[in-house]
């Protein structure tokens, strides 16, 4: 491959690394936004170059989307708001957490998952994006709870054949899907458990603290994911779950990241408990099934050694669509590790950055 | 009526690398309203898409603040300085 750029949104602006020589060393561009939060990154690899994109949040002056079409030199954003919620809708954009470029059938359709709770679509490359009212119309949606970082639909999974299905993730109302376009959505979350509500309403039709869900373009029936307490995995497209946390250390944590060939591989980074935290044991280990949630193994070679305390957020892992995979994530003390051979070994690729709130990769031809 | 509006460093980039642009109204609102159609990149930077000024964006207009006060009604008279700063808050 010709090179292989990472983007690292950051607490305090955006790191892009780069590597050109088959993912062995990393150079660091300077911090771009200095000051903004960069809650999420995303990457339209539809697109030749591919379409980079960072949803950029001052403290001060507000939430936008900004994209490259130059692999990261120059920035751009329309003069309107990129995202905002229409007039009749009455509340104010706070934070966009979630880019998602649809599938190769959608050439220029392009999601945003925001706070508080709203999807929005975007059909020209992601430049401009409108609510999804199908939605926002959702009788369920005035009983959704914020989860602890904000109420947020922080995913959003498209299908990757079928143009009509979507599925999303909100924080606390759990996974919504829709078989129409977005005109009409459904919970879809039997099966999973919301450990904090009362103990004769734990398995609720909606409500659930859904922290990701991902899936893999080769079986898209198959989703995994990570829940406040609990990690599934579903085999026919959210009508069903099925907890997989079976030889995982704790079933709490953030990030649920799908192998980019092997829909049966998964990664993701387990924290103790919402009460803690912190890695399992004090260990910076993620973890990996190669069987689709049977079993799971520590991977830790070549990370920091123990005592290590730092969590990785739900978007800050992310891998780069090669075989064998590059998979990438950032902690909240700025640090960023890869590897190369599927998480075999790590290597770190920056540190001492502000804490990390998005990662994602993109390798190009 | 025509007042001067004076930006912070941070915000110079949306209107078009100018620190002090003029402005056009009777009221805050009239002149952010008027702002909004010639410079939308920046006035979204002041308010939100609900009209309502960002919660840490503090305006000045002739020295004195219009938190708490009239807020978007204030007045702007001809000549006025509308100041923009972004607050201290949190520290």
């Amino acid at each position: 491959m010709a090179e292989t750029i990472l983007l690292v949104g950051t607490r305090k602006g955006l790191v892009i690394a780069r590597s050109r020589d088959d993912r062995r060393t990393w150079d660091l561009d300077d911090i771009r936004f200095v000051t903004m939060e960069v809650a999420a990154v995303g990457v339209d690899a539809r697109r030749d170059p591919p379409r980079l994109f960072a949803a950029v949040q001052s403290f001060h002056w507000g939430s936008t989307v900004v994209h490259s079409d130059d692999l990261g030199a120059t920035w751009s954003e329309p003069e309107t708001a990129p995202v905002a919620f229409p007039e009749d809708a009455d509340r104010a954009l706070r934070r966009i957490w979630q880019i998602q470029p649809a599938p190769a059938n959608q050439p220029d359709v392009v999601y945003a998952g925001v706070e508080p709770h709203a999807l929005f679509r975007s059909e020209d490359g992601g430049v401009s994006f409108e609510l999804v009212r199908g939605l926002d119309e959702h009788p369920h949606r005035p009983q959704w709870q914020p989860g602890g970082g904000g109420a947020c639909l922080h995913t959003v999974v498209p299908h990757p054949t079928d143009p009509q299905r979507l599925l999303v993730a909100i924080s606390s109302g759990g996974v919504y899907r829709t078989h129409d376009g977005g005109a009409s959505w459904e919970p879809a979350n039997q099966g999973i458990q919301a450990l904090f509500m009362p103990e004769d309403q734990r398995f609720p039709e909606f409500g659930q603290c859904v922290h990701k869900v991902a899936t893999h373009p080769s079986n898209p029936e198959r989703l995994y994911a990570q829940n406040h307490f609990g990690v599934y995995r579903s085999d026919d497209w959210g009508t069903q779950w099925q907890a997989i946390e079976n030889g995982l250390p704790s079933n709490f944590g953030f990030p649920m990241v799908v192998h980019p060939s092997r829909p049966e591989t998964v990664y993701n980074f387990p924290l103790v408990a919402d009460v803690e935290r912190m890695p399992p044991e004090n260990r910076c280990r993620v973890y990996r099934t190669d069987d689709g949630g049977s079993t799971w193994r520590a991977l830790e070679k070549g990370l920091p050694g123990a005592p290590y305390y730092a969590a990785v957020m739900r978007d800050a892992m992310g891998t780069d669509g090669v075989d064998p995979a590059g998979v990438y994530f950032g902690t909240r003390v700025g640090e960023v590790f890869a590897t190369r051979d599927d998480g075999d070994s790590w290597t770190q690729v920056a540190q001492h950055l502000p804490d990390i709130l998005s990662v994602r990769a993109v390798a190009l031809p | 009526m025509t007042c001067r509006l004076v930006l912070p460093a941070q915000l110079r980039d949306a209107a078009g690398g100018r620190g002090e642009i003029e402005g056009q109204g009777a009221t805050l609102r009239a002149v952010l309203d008027d702002l909004a159609a010639r410079l939308p990149g920046l006035e979204r930077r002041l308010r939100d898409e609900r009209g309502e000024l960002r919660q840490h964006v503090l305006v000045f207009v002739d020295g004195v603040s219009v938190r708490g006060e009239a807020e978007q009604e204030t007045p702007v008279r001809e000549g006025a300085e509308v100041f923009v700063a972004p607050a201290v808050s949190g520290g």
